[in-house]
């Protein structure tokens, strides 16, 4: 006999999801104004969970009016008048927080271990860090008196739904801007629980404006002449398109865009912890993290060991159910991205890079793709180069530190490269030779409400969080 | 997902009589200089990593047919210990019949691992288990301090051998780690295996709360097994510090990769501080997912606790009738 794990399903029934939304403008949901609706769907199961009103032009001119509207009043608000609102924001998304982990993993097939110990714990730290600022503006260094922008185009990705709202809401509202939010159209229902927690903290109507939709949606928000501000996370070709139609304009705009970290291990590193920031680099929400360490550059001298144990440790990653406590890799958020992932991971095999994923049963319904690993990788290969935003861990290796920080500086892309050595002073010699917007020193994919987040090259520019994070919606 | 298959399983002790065991890191301890630069050229260890690892297996939600499983193995690898000044014949023959019968409202209750004493009651416990299959262990060598000379431990140990014990629980010289002597430390080990004989298995303790540092822990760890140990043990069960997820982890880790290099496998004997249900799965979820389902077993993972086996027997009681009964439902030893 073995000590095989029951299942340990997290109870649905604590989260109740309504068979149809509508768009939250002003202070109230109301339908499209051409009444499109699109589904919602779990990607675990692919059962639909929900309805979504489908925003188009004129949804989102009425949304930034709304905003408009209340900016003159919220902008001038007290700081310590709108920290009352976020830390009372912050509070109701802790008492709510496993109604809301349900919640984000039935809509994004996270598994809940993720939701519950990550996603929801710091969606609460932002606003509350946030919230202490609120009236702290005149001593961040930004001189005195910083104004806010006024109305802040928001477009949001799918990975993180709720954190990523988090990331854009709190520091704008801190800061005294009012907001229009359109989050991506496979994970629209968080946002919009969000919507009713806003009503639940008494938010003044115009404030937060949350737009379901689809790119068109996204488009008109950054594109509408009354947005002061575009933020934006998601891919580095919808960045690109971002950046061309706010140039010109007097619109500021940040940018969080695609990555392809580096994660390095020095033949000193120690290795067990080494093994779990690899898993934790890439594996993390099945690797769709734009920071994720989906390279793994190691020392050619521990390489075999390196890898041995490795392979062990992926063997024991659980996947399945995300509503399961005890699962670790859940599915893949869209039919469309593990297309992408698929198609990615073929061409890495035919251009010659060896594939390998642990003995794991895929579950017959929904997007399911295996934890995979290539070795012999190089820098010339396709997966070395290109985002695949999956389960997916090219490894290349290299002999000097050096090479090291060649082939991790070698990409388009610069937001996030990881360190592994017991040598502190290699620690700090190779990471300020990395362009990368964050850089891990034995750790990965840590985040932390205090810490500036952003990336160089492709990866886009400008910063959230932290103190940092407050330049980007103030006039400074 | 299925865990990896493991490499064929060995005998614990490939001792060859009257010298350290023969295998393909023997020439290691050849001299001082060798084993010190094999010691420390052992991976490091990162503390935050290491303990962030054991808090989030202590995450895995272990219900139902799973919970009923881990606590009859936990029973099963309980040493049920009494190490106080004040025993007494009577003292141990009534933790022998505990260790033989730990439920006497419920015949169907594993019997625990062993009973563990001082070497002068080994031969009241064996006595008071015999027939039961439970082993007796005993800490010799001037247990919980180890400050004593070489010839007086070897006496506390053959003495208890003498007796009858089947296992011995020994404490490594802490002062000699930490200011370096590792060749005195593994000479000693060595020459209490010897004293073990072929009749006794050896658990070698390193009182990791005075170790201090987890890089001492593994180093310790691959000195004992070096040496010859069949068991490493976290601790006494006597400082303040004792069992954590985080040094048994490292010491699953250690065993694993012993293994790995040598085909010898170790057992691991977290002691002290161990005291719920709760805490003893969280111990088997490491266990499972570090070594792996080869320990799991009590030939070669127990606990060391006295308190715990109560906690067990409470929680199997609610598992079979709903109800959760409370302390006088169970004996006090």
């Amino acid at each position: 006999m073995s000590f095989a794990y029951a299942p340990a399903p997290e109870s649905r029934a604590i989260v109740d999801i309504a068979p149809s939304y509508g768009l939250f403008i002003d202070g109230e949901f109301t339908e499209a104004a051409d009444g499109r609706v699109f589904k919602t769907v779990s990607p675990s199961t692919e059962e639909m969970l929900s309805e979504v009103a489908q925003a188009g032009e004129a949804d989102i001119d009425r949304a930034v009016k709304a905003a408009r509207k209340a900016f003159g009043t919220w902008s001038a608000l007290p700081g310590s008048e709108r920290a009352k609102y976020l830390f009372r924001i912050a509070r109701i998304v802790q008492e709510r927080s496993r109604e809301l982990a349900v919640l984000e993993t039935l809509d994004n097939g996270k598994p809940i271990r993720e939701t519950r110990d990550a996603d929801l714990p710091l969606v609460a730290a932002h606003f509350f860090y946030y919230a202490g600022w609120a009236d702290k503006l005149d001593h961040a260094g930004f001189g005195a008196s910083p104004r806010p922008l006024g109305v802040a185009g928001q477009v949001i990705p799918w990975n993180f739904p709720l954190l990523m709202l988090a990331w854009k809401i709190a520091p704008a509202l801190a800061t005294g801007n009012t907001v229009v939010l359109k989050p991506a159209e496979t994970t629209p229902l968080s946002a919009l629980f969000f919507a009713d927690i806003c009503r639940q903290a008494g938010l003044p109507k115009g404030v937060v404006n949350i737009v379901p939709g689809y790119g068109d949606a996204g488009a008109a928000l950054v594109a509408h002449p009354d947005v002061n501000k575009v933020a934006f996370t998601g891919s580095t070709a919808v960045g690109k398109e971002i950046a061309r139609t706010v140039a010109g304009t007097r619109k500021k705009v940040t940018l969080e865009l695609g990555g392809k970290g580096a994660n390095i291990v020095f033949d000193d590193a120690p290795i067990d912890q080494a093994v779990e920031g690899i898993v934790t680099g890439i594996f993390f929400n099945q690797g769709q993290v734009c920071c994720a360490g989906s390279r793994l550059l190691v020392q050619e001298s521990i390489q075999d060991e390196l890898l041995e144990s490795l392979k062990r440790r992926l063997s024991t990653l659980r996947l399945g159910d995300p509503l399961d406590k005890n699962t670790d890799i859940g599915a893949i958020n869209s039919a469309e991205q593990l297309t992408r992932i698929t198609a990615l991971a073929e061409q890495g095999e035919a251009e010659g890079a060896e594939r390998w994923s642990p003995a794991c049963e895929l579950p017959s319904s929904g997007y399911w793709f295996a934890p995979t690993l290539f070795t012999g990788v190089t820098q010339a290969h396709t997966i070395a180069r290109d985002e695949i935003f999956g389960p997916v861990l090219s490894v290349l290796t290299f002999r000097t530190p050096e090479e090291a920080v060649a082939k991790a500086n070698n990409t388009q892309y610069g937001l996030s490269a990881g360190i592994w050595t017991e040598k502190g002073s290699r620690i700090l010699a190779v990471a300020s030779k990395l362009r990368a917007g964050v850089i891990w020193s034995n750790t990965f994919n840590k985040f932390d409400p205090t810490s500036p987040f952003g990336g160089y090259k492709e990866s886009g520019f400008g910063r959230e969080g932290g103190r940092h994070g407050l330049e980007a919606y103030l006039d400074v | 997902m299925p865990t990896t298959a493991s490499s064929p399983r060995l005998p614990a002790s490939l001792g060859e009589q009257g010298g350290a065991p023969a295998h393909p890191l023997s020439d290691v301890a050849s001299s001082d200089s060798t084993l010190r630069r094999f010691l420390h050229g052992l991976p490091g260890v990162d503390a935050v990593g290491l303990e962030a690892r054991a808090a989030s297996l202590g995450t895995r939600s272990i219900k139902t047919t799973a919970k009923a499983y881990a606590i009859d193995l936990a029973i099963s690898m309980v040493d049920l210990t009494t190490l106080e000044g004040a025993d007494t014949p009577g003292k141990v023959r009534s933790l022998g019949a505990k260790a033989a019968h730990p439920d006497p409202t419920d015949r169907t209750a594993p019997t625990t691992a062993a009973v563990c004493v001082y070497p002068d009651m080994v031969a009241v416990a064996k006595e008071a288990v015999a027939g039961s299959g439970v082993k007796v262990a005993s800490v010799a060598t001037a247990f919980p301090a180890g400050r004593a000379a070489l010839e007086v431990k070897l006496g506390d140990v053959r003495e208890a051998v003498a007796a009858g014990a089947d296992e011995i629980d020994m404490v490594i010289d802490r002062g000699a780690f930490l200011s370096g002597r590792y060749m005195k430390v593994y000479e000693e080990i060595v020459a209490v295996k010897e004293a073990c004989g072929q009749r006794a298995r050896l658990k070698v303790i390193f009182e990791t709360g005075e170790l201090s540092t987890y890089d001492n822990i593994r180093r310790a760890s691959w000195l004992g097994m070096l040496a010859g140990a069949d068991f490493i043990k976290t601790s006494t069960g006597k400082v303040a510090v004792n069992a954590t997820p985080a040094n048994t982890l490292l010491m699953l880790e250690a065993v694993r990769d012993f293994r790995a290099q040598t085909g010898i496998q170790i057992g691991v004997k977290p002691a002290g501080g161990i005291r719920t249900s709760k805490d003893a799965v969280k111990f088997l979820v490491l266990v499972n997912e570090t070594a792996g389902e080869d320990w799991l077993d009590n030939h070669w993972f127990r606990f060391g606790a006295s308190s715990l086996l109560n906690d067990l027997l409470m929680q199997r009681q609610k598992l079979a009738t709903g109800r959760y009964s409370g302390p006088d439902y169970v004996t006090v030893d």
